[in-house]
């Protein structure tokens, strides 16, 4: 098996045992409902990490994508409540200012040889800071459209119900695993995380690529925004405060290596579903406190740095004497 | 010199960058259907050439031809489009991603807008074929050898350019099977009329695949030559820049009693790197090492200095046995080690020249005995003014110096440390005439005071003018050991040169 698989086989495996044991003390988990809903929980997460993947793949990091949720969040609230644009329009004018600020955030980063880390800490604090100067308060939302799409769910027997923010989740998970499997782009991505030198001689155009990812990731941070904002029929500037970190965890889970170049978009949605499902069995268990997700998370996350040292460590590159490992 | 034969011409290359020629009205023409070696040691402007030809520089003054006609060459893409393709001696490739990848980055075959990967595959399979290489065009390239992550560079190249192919060390980590299968894909390649460019450090290799050899020295083209007309020794003399004059001895030390020995290095060597030496080092005495680049003469420097720890032999140390695996080993039996590469191995750039001084002395007294402020301007000031460092101050950013000062910084560094052993690799490699006679001096009086020294220099005058003993390396093994008359640049030049009959690669 290639190395690169090996990290989302574990984390294939986990799911199933873990799902099933949790099937095992509760039985009730094992339903369309429960699945029908964690895709429509975690529906913003998922669609941040995707972006996030292709970050990660391509070497670098991105902290901004909480803040972007919600100043996304608050943005669409506000020219929909107070400006009375039309929520599609708003949606246009929240993407298309996600791509400016993860376009410039691309620049600084490739033109200036900042980290990744400094410039979209720096893009975090601005993206929080201009959703609390537009409003302190939840903006909620009531628009017929709002009601519109939150009555599209396709029922499934059993009682679940795949709703709209759902499903596009799964679409952006396709699309996403398209753009990095099967495109041009998606092998510059790779190989700007394996080596951004021999990239570059090997003709990469890693400007554009560099800009195109954190577009991207902006992009689809702002998507998640609108999501969460289907979700809650609202926007709150202190919206999703964390929710990179839990999108770095479900990539890092999914098997992508943190350093960057090797990973699969697949990977990153199992990591999500698996984050729901420790969220899932929190409530449903009913005794243990909320704050025990994390401590899970904190425990998987390590786990699979560990093993994928283990793996990568073991079958170094380059190491004649492990042809085959 | 209009030759409408050459598939790619450099014509009166001048490169300056500050106030330093990196190449002096350079001539390079390539035929096609040829393989052109280009010798020159570190520093000769070997791979500034390299990257003029393929757009990664240009250059101040002067053309670049392909086909008889100029071009413009802004970037390793214009290259490539002009038929220029490169190798590198670290294979710039990607491990991460699959062979057939690696072939096609930037133009895999799509359809629909989606890379086409069953066709990708598909065409790598032909393309390995023609190399030789039966493996799964699927596979990781990481999991294959550097020769065949080699040969796949090579198969890039050739498939995207298809008319100049720059090899540039490719055989530094292969071993010598590797090496045979490398020429034979060369030899192909020559056949098919591509016109190949070859670098290396390996004299023998030259002779055994090369058809003409061109030779830099300090930025300036010394010669071009078929290598029919040319012996091993004439290419060594070349390179090193003797026009010997097989004179006798011209700077032999006074017969002096040696002192006694301190170093005594038995058997002593490390695989893949040094083949095992013997060589006692008395106090007071300053043995030169003499080899081309790449003969295992940094090597030898290194596990000298635990830098890389030896796996064979032993080394006695006033005569009693001991263990020098790693550099504080060395520096607590009181050893310096003044490295070739000054700026990534030597200074710490951003720190200042004190800084700079007293951080060997500061590692040896360990964390305990900090020396304050004061301590460390007295001393840094003592070797200051001892080794005439020219410095605006002592405060300044060791990176802000010249090449020279910058050597004397390092040299103080280890002097500071009260040394019993020296080792320099190269002290006055890209440094003015005035500090290098300055460094030359320093030597000599370091030997007086009974320091023991090695001293590795590719000057050969001055490893002449220094040294009581010559250590010659070739092809990673100390081939020779001179002294007395042997002193001489003609004898030293003649043992780089020496071929063993029977063992070309």
């Amino acid at each position: 098996m290639s190395r690169s698989l090996r990290p989302l086989v574990a984390t294939a495996i986990i799911f199933i045992i873990a799902y099933s044991l949790a099937v095992m003390q509760f039985p009730g988990m094992f339903s369309t409902r429960v699945l029908g809903n964690f895709l429509t929980d975690n529906a913003f997460l998922g669609i941040a990490a995707v972006g996030m993947t292709f970050v990660i793949l391509s070497g670098g990091i991105d902290l901004s994508v909480g803040a972007v949720i919600g100043f996304t969040g608050v943005l669409v609230a506000v020219l929909i409540s107070w400006a009375g644009f039309h929520p599609l329009s708003a949606f246009a004018i929240a993407l298309l200012v996600a791509a400016i600020f993860g376009g410039v955030m691309g620049l600084a980063i490739h033109y200036m040889q900042v980290p990744a880390f400094i410039v979209t800490l720096a893009g975090m604090f601005l993206a929080r800071g201009g959703a609390s100067v537009i409003t302190q308060d939840s903006v909620p939302i009531s628009h017929e459209f709002y009601s519109w799409i939150s009555s599209l769910i396709i029922r499934l027997p059993g009682g679940g119900r795949l709703s709209f923010i759902g499903l596009t989740m799964v679409a952006v998970f396709i699309v996403g695993a398209l753009v990095a499997h099967r495109t041009k782009f998606g092998s510059y991505v790779y190989a700007l995380g394996g080596n951004p030198v021999s990239a570059s001689l090997m003709g990469v155009p890693v400007a554009r690529t560099t800009v195109g990812v954190y577009m991207l990731s902006s992009v689809l941070a702002a998507l998640a925004g609108i999501v969460f904002s289907l979700y809650t029929s609202a926007g709150y500037p202190l919206a999703a405060v964390g929710v990179e970190l839990d999108a770095i965890s479900a990539v890092v889970i999914g098997g992508t290596l943190l350093t960057g170049g090797y990973g699969f978009v697949l990977g990153t949605f199992i990591g999500v579903m698996l984050l729901g499902l420790v969220q899932t069995y929190i409530i449903f268990d009913g005794t243990l406190s909320s704050w025990w997700t994390k401590i899970v998370i904190g425990v998987l996350l390590f786990l699979f740095i560990v093993l994928q040292r283990l793996i990568f460590a073991a079958s170094a590159p380059g190491e004649k004497a492990a042809e085959k490992g | 010199m209009v030759d409408a034969d050459y598939a790619l011409e450099a014509r009166g290359i001048i490169k300056v960058f500050g106030n330093h020629v990196a190449l002096d009205n350079v001539d390079f023409g390539l035929r096609a259907g040829e393989i052109h070696a280009l010798l020159g040691e570190n520093g000769a402007g070997k791979s500034t050439l390299i990257k003029i030809l393929t757009g990664a520089y240009q250059p101040t003054t002067g053309q670049v031809l392909a086909d008889g006609v100029p071009v413009a060459v802004d970037n390793p893409q214009q290259a490539q489009k002009h038929g220029i393709g490169t190798v590198y001696q670290e294979v710039n490739l990607l491990p991460n991603r699959s062979v057939a990848e690696n072939l096609f980055l930037g133009h895999q075959p799509t359809r629909f807008g989606l890379v086409d990967r069953r066709k990708m595959e598909r065409d790598s399979r032909d393309i390995l074929e023609r190399y030789g290489l039966d493996i799964d065009p699927a596979s990781e390239l990481g999991a294959h050898s550097v020769a065949v992550q080699q040969i796949v560079a090579i198969a890039r190249a050739v498939e995207l350019s298809g008319k100049v192919l720059i090899l540039d060390e490719p055989t530094a980590s292969l071993d010598r099977n590797e090496v045979e299968r490398l020429f034979e894909i060369m030899r192909d390649l020559r056949a098919k009329g591509l016109a190949i460019v070859f670098i290396t450090h390996f004299l023998d290799q030259v002779f055994a695949v090369a058809d003409r050899v061109t030779i830099l020295r300090n930025g300036k083209r010394i010669e071009t030559r078929a290598l029919d007309d040319v012996t091993r020794t004439d290419v060594v003399r070349l390179m090193l820049g003797k026009d010997v004059a097989f004179s006798g001895a011209t700077g032999v030390q006074d017969a002096r009693p040696l002192g006694e020995v301190l170093l005594d290095f038995r058997n002593y060597g490390r695989k893949r790197s040094v083949h095992p030496f013997t060589l006692s080092i008395h106090k007071g005495e300053v043995v030169g090492v003499a080899g081309l680049l790449g003969s295992g003469r940094t090597e030898m420097a290194r596990i000298m200095f635990g830098a890389d720890a030896a796996d064979e032999g032993e080394v006695h140390f006033e005569g009693k046995p001991v263990s020098i695996a790693r550099p504080t080993d060395a520096i607590s039996k009181g050893f310096g080690f003044c490295p070739e590469d000054r700026k990534a191995e030597g200074i710490f750039g951003d720190l200042s020249v004190r800084e700079n001084i007293i951080i060997a002395l500061q590692g040896k007294l360990g964390w305990f005995s900090a020396l304050n402020r004061d301590e460390q301007m007295e001393i840094a000031g003592k070797f200051g003014e001892a080794m005439d460092i020219r410095a605006a101050s002592l405060d300044m950013p060791i990176k802000l110096l010249s090449g020279g000062n910058q050597q004397k910084v390092i040299l103080s560094r280890w002097l500071a440390t009260d040394p019993a052993f020296l080792i320099l690799d190269e002290p006055t490699r890209g440094i003015d005439v005035g500090a290098h006679a300055e460094i030359v001096r320093t030597i000599n009086r370091l030997r007086d005071e009974g320091l023991a020294l090695v001293v590795i220099s590719s000057e050969l005058d001055e490893v002449v003018a220094y040294s009581s003993r010559i250590v010659v390396m070739r092809d990673r093994e100390m081939v020779a050991e001179l002294s007395g008359k042997d002193i001489n640049p003609g004898v030293i030049v003649q043992a780089i040169a020496n071929h063993k009959e029977g063992t070309a690669s």
